[in-house]
């Protein structure tokens, strides 16, 4: 191992780094997590207002990424790609959530698609492709289906920032970056 | 019929729903990874319940947070209260919601907008 873990924590407190993680995404992972940040939050005495969005973008990125690893098998045979990593910071103005997993080539279009139409909505155009999607009949195993980057815009009250990497012929490296604040 | 009634977790939410009053209450958190499977036993109890209902049918829905594998959830609940209420039964839905907490209030408004039942929004203070 040739990591400073010095340099490494001087680089997570120069960006506002909260908390970091990389590896596999479970469940108890999951309520951990929220855990963590809820406390962190009450330390800091947030409004409730601004806790509650963070919780909920928080649930929705972490539950996509438990899910994403499920529900593509091709991903969670080779350990290599099975990793995901996510960070939480608190800058002046606002919280970042920021996600990053790798991901099939061919499903790339489809995702960019997606957040570019999100993103080309304003609050009221969200809130009624939100009820669209809601009442649209269509349901995945788990209960999900298409609602989750919506919601995450609709609480962000941002735009979403992302980022595709080529890793090869047949992966992608897809990071999101989530604003939430005023 | 029995009565149902389900302990909350840090997860999920309580669930109590008394047939013979009828009367439903959701409270607490919705965030479990797999909603489908937490509802399922509600969703069976509402089919058992729609067939001979209570004069009036209340539903109190107090939840704090939920994520959106919940929301296609209780839109389905909603849908059988929907029934409910077609079968006679005056159905009327309680939405709960903290002070300040806009988004909650919103959330109870986008139902209302799809679903064909009376819907009361009641403000609470903070806990």
């Amino acid at each position: 191992m040739t990591i400073k873990l010095l340099d490494f924590y001087n680089l997570m407190d120069q960006d506002d780094i909260i908390l970091s993680y990389k590896g596999d995404v479970s469940s108890d992972l999951v309520s951990s997590v929220l855990q963590i940040i809820e406390s962190k939050m009450d330390k800091l005495e947030e409004p409730s207002k601004i806790r509650k969005k963070v919780y909920n973008v928080l649930v929705e990125t972490l539950q996509n990424l438990y899910h994403h690893i499920a529900e593509n098998p091709g991903l969670s045979v080779k350990e290599e790609v099975s990793s995901v990593i996510f960070l939480i910071g608190k800058s002046e103005d606002y919280y970042i959530v920021s996600t990053g997993n790798f991901m099939e080539n061919e499903k790339v279009n489809q995702l960019k698609e997606r957040i570019n139409k999100i993103n080309d909505l304003d609050t009221l155009g969200l809130k009624e492709y939100y009820k669209k999607v809601l009442n649209n009949g269509i349901v995945s195993d788990k209960g999900g289906g298409g609602l989750g980057m919506i919601d995450i815009a609709r609480k962000s009250g941002h735009k979403l920032e992302y980022n595709f990497n080529k890793i090869d012929d047949q992966h992608t490296f897809f990071s999101l970056l989530v604003k939430i604040g005023e | 019929m029995e009565n149902l009634k389900i302990d909350g977790t840090p997860k999920t939410p309580t669930i109590e729903f008394n047939l013979e009053e009828g009367k439903l209450l959701i409270r607490g958190r919705s965030i479990p990874e797999n909603s489908i499977e937490f509802y399922k036993p509600l969703i069976d109890k509402l089919e058992e319940y729609l067939g001979t209902p209570q004069e009036t049918t209340l539903v109190k829905i107090q939840l704090e947070y939920f994520n959106t594998s919940s929301s296609k959830c209780i839109l389905d609940v909603f849908k059988k209260l929907e029934k409910i209420k077609s079968n006679g039964s005056e159905t009327l839905i309680h939405w709960y919601y903290e002070e300040d907490d806009e988004d909650m209030l919103e959330a109870g408004e986008d139902y209302q907008a799809i679903i064909n039942i009376p819907f009361k929004m009641i403000e609470m203070e903070e806990q």
